[in-house]
């Protein structure tokens, strides 16, 4: 059997936390060019929950975002400084190739992106590009993807659909099925939620908890009551700077800091 | 209600919508001119029209159909004299084809239900009464309406002789003679070498004696032909005869029904399409012109599809932006205004001179060296001329390819990329499909370029008549180095280049008109495949 078969095997659901520093962040510092995005944030993500990052426009949180599975490399004139590491090895380890980082790395974006291709190929799209070619293994992979991102029972008839066909909320959903396809070990969520109504907001939100069983969880969002209902452990940015970063309750009830406080009760930002 | 004083925007009405419209008209009248023109000289070439016998002032006596009316140059403006173009035919007889007559001298005209079109091998048709026919057994019929089918027969007859022979000659006596020619080679070399020639000869002898009795056969065949033959006396009184070989068609054009004019006209556009040229190609077919036509421009998209995708890929995907990817692109740009005539000249001096001259040099050396330094690939040929139009047409390609890959969302390619695709994964399973339309669009205006073009042909492979098919059933099937007949220099030979231009006119429009369909259909067919992709990604919200 093909030997990346192995990596899809379900694993057994836990709720336990795993390791507290799964991803850590040190002193990372990151610029566009002249333009500085990013000052000095530390911070670590734990195993197995959901981390949102909260802020205004322009704060930082999706750049902070999209170097965790190095997205940024595509822009010109980037430069960075401190470190980020997965399960205690840097991410810019140069025995590290960006294409296993990213296998290992998921990535939801704000506005879904369907490739013009059926259901099925959309969702078995990054195990093709492995190389997984048997049928069975592709079958129960796009199977199971789609059952966990609750798509499956809108979709099952008509897998060979084009996923352009789908409704705006199918497509965010059917993104989320082939992000999670090969079983990546971390799911990056750049506002997933911010191109839907409340309904498709409603499903996607109750997913991101199921998938925390199994999956390390960093969602960017807008929305201050999503990251309260979805998240276990909230940052704010402001600026480019890390303001405050601690357990969901903690800083929606008792924040710390006067800018965090200011921005959660609306009163900038 | 009142308005502001500065308020100045009172209806006035739009002028500049009628003046923009009236470009547009302009456009359009002159393209619904041109293809009316095209289309009603063009299908006038098929139609039998009635033939007056015209008597004038004179008493000169002529049966011919009627070629054009114009004003008499040399007549005032008030009071216009005008004068007719009669195509008599005979040229054999009268010297030439077409005569112009002052319309003021003729004195009678008459069209008499006898008179009988008929079309020739060569010396043009011919406008005449008949008299007898004497069939292939050698027995004399006289010619009227109610044997007029019988001598149609036997012109079938005679024509599928010719055809027969023709098979002979062409196919079976051709094949023959290039296989002497090879050996022939091969004696020569063998000679040069001292090695034995015995073989060698025999089989040269061998070949001998198949062409001897090809030969004894054809003649055997055209003798088939030899006792048929009408017999005809024309305008002027003069007794003809004409043998029954010669012959293609016959009609009586001032007796026939409406259904048989338009089945003789389907007989002359068929033959017009399906078969070869004759009378310097001013009549009989086209086919392999348009055959050459289609063969060429096929093998221009074929090459010119993967040069320029690949070189949009690297351009748009994979070079670092730059001041020389910049000078790159603006070099890329001008070089679709570059005149297609110095494509011409390129593509002479380097494709035939060099890259044809090597290759004959480095795998056709005993070809050159013993029979008389006839080139192989180091002239003109149809792999070149591909090769100059796919050159000329890659701007074309490469800047709709670099266009579509552009217009692809970034969003997918993102996707792709943090799904853990590489970059060739990207390109290969993302961005090429969703670019397919983009690059066929590109393909299309190629294609519409290249079918077109003449003036760099000329230089590198389109001669006026080519004995044989680019691609035909002699091994290896496909011929490139073969020279091969086009239909836009057709157009200009038959134009500018015919020894009888009166005769050539009409053909010059059929021609025309064929390009055009020819053109139109590749790009629908282009079209539609495009329009296909397209569905493929219908619905798509980006």
């Amino acid at each position: 059997m093909n030997p990346s078969a192995s990596r899809i095997k379900v694993q057994p659901a836990t709720e336990s936390e795993g390791r507290k520093d799964y991803i850590r962040i040190q002193d990372f510092g990151f610029w566009y060019g002249a333009k500085k995005a990013l000052d000095a944030i530390s911070l670590d993500v734990p195993e197995r929950r959901v981390v949102a990052f909260i802020g205004p426009s322009g704060c930082g949180k999706s750049t902070l975002l999209r170097n965790l599975n190095r997205m940024n490399d595509l822009v010109d004139g980037i430069r960075h400084e401190g470190d980020i590491q997965i399960a205690g090895r840097s991410i810019y380890d140069p025995g590290i190739e960006v294409i296993s980082l990213r296998r290992r790395v998921g990535m939801v974006f704000q506005k879904s992106n369907p490739f013009p291709k059926s259901i099925y190929d959309n969702v078995v799209y990054a195990l093709r590009i492995m190389g997984v070619t048997d049928r069975a293994v592709l079958d129960e992979a796009c199977e199971t993807s789609l059952r966990k991102a609750a798509l499956w029972d809108e979709v099952k008839d008509r897998l060979n659909d084009s996923a352009l066909g789908l409704s705006g909320g199918q497509m965010q959903r059917l993104c989320i099925a082939r992000a999670i396809a090969n079983r990546p070990e971390i799911l990056l969520m750049d506002e997933p939620c911010s191109a839907l109504d409340p309904i498709a907001t409603g499903k996607i939100e109750e997913l991101i908890h199921e998938l925390k069983a199994q999956f390390t969880i960093v969602i960017v969002t807008h929305s201050m009551q999503q990251a309260a209902r979805v998240s276990d452990r909230t940052a704010f940015f402001y600026l480019g700077k890390l303001i405050e970063y601690d357990t969901t309750e903690k800083i929606f009830m008792n924040p710390s800091q006067a800018q965090t406080e200011a921005y959660i009760s609306g009163r900038f930002g | 209600m009142t308005q502001p004083a500065y308020d100045n925007s009172a209806p006035k009405g739009e002028p500049w919508v009628w003046f923009t419209s009236l470009g547009l008209i302009i456009g359009l009248t002159m393209v619904a001119g041109l293809l009316g023109l095209v289309l009603v000289n063009g299908f006038s070439v098929f139609w039998a029209p009635a033939v007056p016998t015209v008597k004038l002032s004179d008493g000169t006596v002529m049966m011919g159909q009627l070629a054009q009316r114009r004003v008499r140059p040399d007549s005032p403006a008030s009071n216009p004299k005008y004068e007719r173009q009669y195509q008599v035919g005979l040229r054999e007889l009268n010297g030439a084809s077409y005569v112009w007559v002052e319309e003021a001298k003729i004195a009678q005209e008459d069209f008499s239900s006898a008179t009988m079109g008929l079309e020739r091998m060569e010396n043009g048709p011919a406008f005449v009464t008949p008299v007898a026919f004497v069939n292939a057994s050698g027995s004399k019929v006289p010619l009227t309406k109610a044997t007029f089918n019988d001598l149609l027969n036997e012109v079938e007859r005679a024509s599928e002789i010719r055809s027969e022979l023709n098979t002979i000659q062409r196919s079976k006596i051709g094949a023959v003679n290039a296989k002497m020619e090879s050996t022939r080679i091969d004696l020569r070399r063998a000679e040069d070498r001292g090695e034995p020639t015995a073989d060698i000869k025999a089989q040269l002898a061998a070949l001998d004696v198949e062409f001897n009795q090809l030969r004894a056969l054809s003649e055997k065949v055209l003798a088939k032909n030899a006792l048929a033959k009408i017999e005809v006396r024309d305008a002027r009184g003069r007794d003809v005869v004409l043998p029954m070989a010669t012959i293609v068609r016959a009609w009586l054009p001032n007796d026939m029904s409406a259904w048989d004019r338009v089945s003789l006209f389907f007989s002359r556009l068929r033959e017009f399409l399906f078969d070869e040229p004759r009378e310097a190609n001013t009549e009989g077919g086209l086919m392999p012109a348009i055959f050459g036509t289609l063969v060429m421009t096929v093998f221009m998209s074929l090459l010119v599809t993967p040069f320029g995708v690949i070189a949009a890929i690297y351009l748009r995907e994979y070079a670092k932006d730059g001041v020389i990817l910049r000078m790159v692109r603006v070099c890329v740009n001008n070089l679709a205004g570059v005149p297609s005539i110095v494509f011409g000249v390129f593509g002479l001096g380097f494709f035939v001179y060099v890259l044809g001259g090597s290759i004959d040099q480095l795998f056709f050396s005993d070809q050159l060296k013993y029979n008389n330094n006839t080139p192989v690939f180091g002239t003109g040929g149809l792999l070149w001329c591909s090769l100059t139009l796919a050159l000329m047409t890659l701007p074309v390609v490469i800047v709709a390819t670099e266009e579509a890959l552009s217009a692809v969302p970034r969003g997918m390619r993102e996707a792709s990329l943090a799904a853990g695709a590489s970059k060739w994964q990207t390109i290969r399973d993302i961005l090429l499909p969703a670019s397919a339309p983009g690059i066929l669009t590109g393909v299309i205006l190629a294609m519409a370029r290249g079918a077109g073009e003449v003036a760099p042909l000329m230089l590198v492979g389109v001669v006026k008549l080519a004995p044989t098919l680019p691609v035909d059933m002699v091994e290896p099937f496909l011929h490139f180095d073969r020279k091969f007949m086009h239909l836009g220099f057709h157009i200009y030979d038959l134009g500018f280049q015919s020894p009888d231009s009166d005769a050539a006119r009409p053909m010059v429009f059929a021609t025309t008109l064929l390009l055009i369909v020819l053109v139109v259909c590749l790009n629908l067919g282009a079209i539609t495949i495009r329009n296909r992709l397209r569905a493929r990604y219908k619905g798509a919200s980006f």
